[in-house]
This record gives structure tokens, sequence and C-alpha cells, in this order.
């Protein structure tokens, strides 16, 4: 053993499960189950119809294998699509909010009660299928900025529902957006009017509570036309041992002159050492740079699920528009990933820039897949895409599969990748320095992740550090 | 239809079915000879081809270059060719230098030993056919022979061991060092009827010895024709082998290709290769560094245009630890043409102290000019060190202002800055007289394309 291997393994910390009576439909998925959740949630006709649609087209489709995981088959007739804690009437206040659940988002550290919000963070709260809570919303109204449950959306906007839902991400996108189409649930909607730069933080906190539910959640978020708005996405789960499903679908809208910064610190639960149970986050999640000079950067820190296999991407249609993708994916033990982005190119002078970091330690595997298409029209678009690896131990794997499609000839692309160790000469200096070998490995790998971090909003910044370092805890001491 | 739906079409079972009868019709041909392993050996191979028919665009191998026009058309294998005064003409351009003394020649897929010239090999070595190897050193052959370029590994090499009757086979005993370039042509000479061959290399270089070996594929006259190759070279314990492969197959040609390097401890293969020919050309390259201290260099450059389409996939495997690889593939694009690249290094585990860099760099000189790179890397040990980049771009600005700033005319300075690309690769060859041949060559082909282009 190495000096670069000594440690004990801290456990998940927000492996607790919240006792709670949850309102949930029989396992299955048929057109009775989505009917019934559509009916649950008091849905506009076109919203069942785009349901039903997405479900029947789902029904023709097969799962794909091509991501570089492996996992056993999900039979997806066991799946509860639906559970939600059980509150009858309509809350008036966060007064009436069941008390364990908000002593729940407490102990995830996502305080919701008047007293202890967070200052300066609007927090839309979402507990298994269904949004409990959201914060600030009267301070967001006043600046006309519309943020809350998707499901609250598509009660008091309709038209703003139907107009984008799905013009990103269509219900025909691949196999776990129909599905997510079919049976999503809650989510969180976010309207940034024109002109208007939101004055909060925009989060959103996931978390799976009910056994053998999946979580299917969806997002929507619209920049008008010189708008500017920043969100940020968490999430936890429980420990169990079995394997739950997490096929979320985000879209983003940034219209003219808009940018939208999107942030996930993802936090499912990993599994344990020999790779029991943890979350399936199989998530698809898109921007589109609709109008001119717009910009969207996503930004992610993957430290949880057993399998992640996402890919943010940005369609930067408007001429001069920008993309930019910054993500940091940690794998230990047997957790897998398959990440990455893709950046379709349509608009002209348009711009992206991808930093990924992957770390893998334990018997982790980790993978970052990458697309980037310039088309024909998009005359001096330009790429830069940097792609490193940490490896942790002998006994994981980083595996780097960039797709690079270019089809106009005055378009520059650059792509560069690297895969290294943490040196034990590295250590040895730190150490000679006078710092402990955990703090050693801990500065080193928080410099390595260093461009990605300062993409994100400070608090978070400092979390995902902590994150970090306990999801690296066991592999490296 | 998209071309990804008519794609798909391409694998309808008439076209597997041709081939599978064509098999069977002629199996009977030749069976006396043929020893019971390599009999097994085609019937295994024509067995896995039926199984998998032509790959389609829905595969991921395959995502970018569509063989449909190969499955469409009805191939007739050429007949034995004779030897004649006009044959010897067409082949002298695609030789290493009138003087060279070591080379096999093949027409149609059939050594032709009237064209070749296999005088003055040190002793032990052997340069010639498999065929009359099979009488002589039927053990070396039958050790290596479709042992590493397995014919489950993909449809094209499960094809061309099917058909496989004859090629070209190098042996160099142990310790023999081979000074003089042996060279390896494979003419294709189609008549009317489109024609396609299944050409087959053997390359044995034993511990400690030494050989540089010309690969050289090319096409006369105007036919339609495919050729369907696999090269298999192997490099025993220190051993050290410099391949070189050019390939200038005639303008409507078909050219699918796999080379497979096997490597020993200690040992060291070049490899360099050119791709200037065919109308869709698809080459995968597989390197396995199968002993510790393994040295594997890709040297390779492509220059495409008009509505060219060629396919690079490059795999090189470090399945031992203390083991280096470099791999350089430079691509200039011009015209319609389309240019993929996909550069794989795995590492296995245990295979500790690797240290493999890969650059794919693609030069766009056209609008129309499409350029594809996937660099890829699959790493399952830790004490590594690899990096890979891959950048595509038209000419840059600021070279071409310094250029002219300096009295040059835009045209020269254009065919300047893309022959440079090309020099950097051609830079790395040894063998002199070759290098000259294709530097020539491909100057002359950037100039006409920058005289064609001529933007002010």
């Amino acid at each position: 053993m190495t000096t670069i291997e000594a440690h004990v393994l801290q456990p998940y910390k927000y492996g607790f499960v919240t006792d709670i009576d949850a309102d949930v439909v029989p396992a299955g998925l048929n057109e009775d189950i989505v009917r019934l959740i559509s009916q649950k949630k008091g849905e506009p006709a076109f919203m069942l119809e785009w349901r039903l649609k997405a479900l029947r087209h789902w029904l023709t489709m097969s799962e794909p294998h091509w991501p570089n995981v492996k996992y056993g088959p999900i039979d997806y007739q066991s799946i509860v699509y639906y559970a939600a804690p059980k509150q009858q009437n309509k809350l008036e206040s966060l007064d009436q909010v069941d008390p364990r659940l908000l002593e729940t988002f407490e102990k995830l550290g996502i305080p919701i009660s008047e007293q202890k919000r967070l200052s300066g963070v609007a927090v839309d709260a979402v507990f298994d299928s269904v949004s409990v809570a959201t914060t600030f919303k009267e301070t967001l109204a006043e600046h006309g900025v519309i943020f809350g449950a998707f499901s609250d959306a598509v009660r008091d906007h309709p038209e703003l529902v139907e107009r984008y839902l799905g013009s990103v991400v269509p219900y025909t996108d691949n196999f776990f957006a129909a599905l997510n189409a079919a049976v999503f649930t809650d989510g969180s909607f976010a309207y940034i009017p024109k002109g208007v730069r939101c004055p909060l933080e925009l989060s959103t906190y996931f978390r799976i509570n009910a056994a053998a539910s999946g979580q299917f959640e969806r997002t929507l978020i619209i920049a008008e036309q010189g708008s500017y708005v920043s969100y940020l996405e968490g999430c936890s789960a429980p420990v169990r041992d079995e394997n739950q499903l997490h096929a979320a679908v985000v879209e983003l809208i940034a219209l003219d002159d808009a940018q939208i910064k999107y942030a996930t610190v993802q936090n499912w639960y990993p599994g344990d050492e020999e790779g029991r149970g943890g979350i399936y986050n199989f998530v698809t999640k898109r921007g589109k740079c609709a109008g001119a000079n717009s910009k969207i950067s996503w930004t992610q820190v993957e430290t949880g699920s057993a399998i992640t296999w996402k890919y943010p991407g940005c369609i930067l249609q408007g001429d001069n528009s920008i993309g930019e993708f910054y993500s940091v994916a940690v794998t230990n033990n047997r957790q897998q990933a398959d990440t990455g982005t893709k950046m379709i190119h349509i608009g002209k002078n348009t711009r992206s820039t991808i930093v990924s970091k992957g770390i893998s330690a334990g018997r982790g595997q980790n993978t970052y897949r990458g697309l980037v298409k310039i088309m024909k029209g998009a005359s001096g678009a330009r790429n830069y895409s940097q792609c490193d690896s940490m490896l942790i131990g002998d006994r994981c794997g980083a595996h780097t599969f960039p797709y690079i499609d270019v089809r106009n000839s005055t378009a520059v692309m650059e792509h560069e990748a690297s895969t290294s160790k943490i040196g034990e000469d590295q250590i040895f200096y730190c150490k000679q320095r006078g710092l402990s070998a955990e703090d050693a490995v801990s500065m080193i790998v928080n410099g390595f992740c260093k461009e990605v971090f300062r993409e994100l909003p400070m608090e978070f910044a400092v979390e995902a550090q902590n994150l970090l370092g306990i999801s690296l805890e066991g592999s490296v001491g | 239809m998209t071309p990804e739906a008519a794609d798909v079409l391409a694998a309808a079972p008439d076209a597997r079915a041709r081939y599978v009868r064509e098999f069977e019709a002629s199996a009977g041909n030749g069976a006396g000879q043929t020893p019971a392993w390599l009999r097994a050996v085609r019937e295994g191979a024509i067995a896995r081809f039926a199984e998998v028919g032509f790959p389609t665009m829905r595969q991921e191998e395959w995502r970018f270059t569509s063989v449909r026009p190969i499955a469409d058309t009805v191939f007739r294998r050429a007949d034995e060719p004779v030897p004649s005064g006009a044959l010897a003409t067409a082949m002298a351009p695609y030789l290493l230098c009138e003087a060279d003394r070591h080379r096999a020649v093949f027409v149609n897929g059939h050594f032709v030993a009237a064209l070749s010239s296999l005088a003055g090999l040190p002793e032990g070595v052997t340069v010639g056919n498999l065929a009359a190897a099979l009488g002589g050193e039927a053990d070396v052959v039958q050790q290596h022979l479709a042992r590493y370029a397995r014919p489950a590994a993909g449809p094209f090499s499960a094809l061309n061991a099917a058909f496989l009757l004859d090629g070209a086979f190098v042996f160099v005993p142990e310790g023999v060092d081979v000074e003089e370039p042996v060279q390896v042509l494979f003419l294709s000479s189609p008549s009317r009827e489109p024609i396609v061959s299944h050409p087959r290399t053997l390359v044995v270089v034993e511990r400690g010895a030494r050989a540089s070996i010309v690969e050289s594929y090319a096409g006369v006259g105007e036919g339609v024709y495919w050729t369907n190759a696999v090269t298999e070279v192997v490099v025993g314990d220190g051993a050290r082998a410099d391949c070189y492969r050019v390939q200038r197959e005639s303008g409507t040609a078909y050219h699918v290709a796999t080379t497979h390097t096997h490597q020993g401890r200690d040992s060291v293969v070049w490899f360099h290769l050119v791709a200037l020919g065919a109308a869709l050309a698809r080459h995968d390259i597989v390197s396995v560094l199968d002993g510790s201290g393994g040295l594997c260099t890709l040297n390779g450059l492509y220059l495409l245009g008009g509505q060219q389409h060629a396919d690079h996939h490059t795999t090189i495997d470090h399945a031992q630890p203390h083991c280096e690889s470099h791999e350089y593939f430079n691509g200039v694009l011009d015209g319609q043409s389309h240019g993929v690249f996909n550069g794989r290094i795995i590492v296995r585990p245990g295979a500790q102290r690797t240290d493999a860099k890969q650059t794919n760099n693609n030069l766009v000189l056209s609008g129309e000019a499409r350029a594809d790179s996937q660099p890829q890397l699959e790493i399952y040990a830790d004490d590594v060190r690899c990096t890979h980049g891959a950048t595509l771009g038209p000419l840059d600005e600021r070279a071409l202002f310094y250029l002219r700033s300096r009295g040059m005319s835009a045209d020269a300075a254009r065919s300047l800055l893309s022959y440079g690309f090309g020099a950097e690769i051609l830079g790395r060859m040894d063998i002199a007289p070759l290098r000259a041949q294709l530097d020539r060559l491909v100057r002359a082909r950037l100039q006409r394309e920058s005289r064609r282009e001529n933007v002010p």
C-alpha cells in the first residue's frame, strides 16, 4: 500500500430515510398510469396528449447500450412512477408544510423555513415526485421572474409551457427522454422576462426518498431577450441496496443577448464499496442558444450516482452565441460515469469551450464522451476542448472519447487531453513542507479542478470542494 | 432518404449472400493443395461474414463511412494476369527505384514472378508469395497467419480470410539484418467488369532481426475495382521493422484494409503511411505492444481532394508495461472530400509506465470538405502518461500574411504552407528515394489544388 492509499471510507452523509406517508401509484408503466399521473397533477389536455404520444413512442424504442458503462437490466414495469408525501390541501404558507419534510431539507443543508433561508438564493425543494416548497417567490415576482414547481407552471402559465416544452429535447430525442416525457412528475420552471437580471440565484434541490421509485423530473428555463439567470441544482438520496432510476430532462432556452448559467452539484447515493445499490443517473440536458449573442454555460460537479450517463449540450443557433461546459466527475469504489457534452455550432461566429476533469479512484470508471459538431453555415466557429483525467490507484480507468465533426473550413477547433496520476514525488514534496498526505492530495485534486470550481457560485464552490474531499476519502490518504 | 437510412439498406442480405455463394462455388478450387488448418480458417471466416454481413453507418465503428458502394457493386475475382510489357511499364512509377532488388509484385491479387525480383537476399530470408511458402515454411505460416488480424475482428478481414489463396510473405530469421528495403507491390488492373482482390501480407521479423518493408497499392487503367487487404506484421523480441505503406489506388477504386502489427519485448516498429488514392478508403490499423519495453510509432498522412473519402481507424494497444507509442496523423482536405480519423489508445490493466502520445491535425482547404476526428483514450492503469490532441481548421491567416508580406504570391504561400503540413510526416521517413518520390507527389498535388482554388 502506497502513501496515496490509506484512509477510512467515510459513509455517504445523506443516506437517511424520512419516515413519511407517501401517496404512491402502483408500480408499472402503461397508459393508465400516465393518465393517473396527469390527473393527479390536474393537467390541461395538451399535457396528457403529449405524455401519451411520448409513451407510445417510447414503447417502440429499445434501451441504448452504447455507453462505456455496465449495469444489469432495468425492469421498467417494477418502478413506481409517482410517489408524493401525503398532504391533501393546497398550502397557503410554508408553516403548513409537514415539519418532517422541512427537517429533511434542513438535514441536507437546504433550510427552507423563513428564518434560516440562504440569503441570495431562491430554493425550490423537490421531494420524490413533487415540489414541496419554493422560497423567495414574492421577491422574484416583483421582478417578473416566474420560479417554482413545474406543475404550478402548467396550471398558471400553460401558454409558456405549451410553447417551450419539448422544443429543445423533444420526446423523440432518446429512450430516457421519451420515458421522462411520459411520466415526469415535477421539476422546476423558471421564466426570466425581457431585460431582467434575476436578482437571486435560483436553486432546486431534488431528494429521492421512497423505495422502488424512480425520479423523473423536468426542468425548463426560459431566458427572454437580454435577461440573465444563474441556476443551481443539487440532489441526494437514501442508502438502499437496490438501484433506483433517475431520468430527468432539462431544457434551457436563451433568446437574443440572454445568458443562462446552469450549475449542478450531483450527489445521488453512489452505492457501497461493492457496488450494491446507488442511483442510475440517466439524464438528458440541453440548452438552446436560440437568439443572437446568447450564452449558455453548464457547470457540473458529479460525485454521486452508481452510474452517471449524461451529456449537457448546447445548440448554438444564434449568431455569435456562446456555449460553455465545465465538468468535474469523480468515480470512486465501483462508480461509473460516462459524461461529457455536445456542442452543435449552427450560427456564425459561435464559440464553445469545454473543460472536463475526470478523477477515477478505487475501481471507478470515468469516461469523457463529447461531440463538437460544426455545421456548414457556422463560419468562423471556434471550439476549444480540454479533457484531463487523474487516476488514483491501479484498478480504476479513465477514458476519453471525443467526437469532432467539422463541416466548415473557416472553423477552428482544438482538442487536448491528458491522463496522469498524483505522483509520489508530488506528495513527498508537499509532506516535506509540512503538509499531511491528506491535505496534499486534497490540494492537488482541488488544483486540478480549479478551472471548473471557479465557474460555480461562491457558496457552492466551497460545497463542491468539500464534497470532492468526501467522495475521494478512502482512496487517498 | 437520409444518407444513413440509405446506408442501412446496404445491410440487405443479398450482398452478403452473394459472397457466401461465391465462396461455396469456389470452395473446391485448389482444395487439394490447401492444408486443413487453412481450410478451417477460411470456412470459419466465411461463416463469420455470413453472420455479420457488411457494416452500416448505424454501427459505431462505421458511423462516418458508408460501404454501400462496395456492397452494391457486383465484383468478380480477377483471373491470373498474363505478364506483359505493358504491365511492366505500368508498374514502373510505383517502384522504389530502378535498381531495387527485393520486390514481390502481385497483379489483381495474383503473384507475378516475371515482374518480381527476389535476387540477392541474405541467407535464410524469404520474400515471395504465401502459396509457395506453404510448401517451404509451412510451420512459420501456420504459426502466424490469421492469428493477429483475426477474421472475427471485422467483416472485411473475414472476407479477406475467406478468399485467402495467396499473398505476400516476408520472413526474416533471427538476428538477420536486411539492409535494402523489401517492396511488396499490389497492382490492380481492372478490365470492363469491376474486380476485387483480397491481398494478404504476412511479415515475420524474428528475434533481433531487422527489415524495412514497403507495401504499395496502385491501380492502372480506369475501371472500378476493390482492394480488400489484410497485413500482419509480427516483430519478435528486440527486433525492428520499418513499415511503409503507400496507397495510390486509382480515383475509381475502393480500398479497404486492415494492418495488424504485433510486437515482442524491446522491439521497435515504425509504421509510415501515405494515403493519396481511392474514391473510398478505409484503413484499420491495430498495433499491439505485447512485450515490455516496446516502441511503436505511427506516422501517417492523408491527402484528399475531389469527392474522396478516407477513414483511418487506429488502435494502439498497450498490453504490457514500459512501452512507448507515438502517433502522428496529418490530413489535408480539399474539394468535397471527407477525412475521418479515429485514434484509440488502450492501456491494459497492469501496463504501468506507459507513455503514449497521439496527435491528429487536419487542414481543411475548401468550404465543401469535411473532417471528423475522434481521438480516444481507454486507460486501465494509473502510472501512465497519455495525451492526445486534435486540431481542425483552415490555413493560418497570420502565416499567410507573413509569407505574402515577404512578396510571395497567395498561391505560392498557400501551397507552401499546405506542403509543410505534409512534409512534417514525410520528414520522418528513412528511405530516401521513397521520401523523394512521395515529396514530389505531395508537392504536385498541393500545387494543383492551390492553383485551382485561386483565392486572391
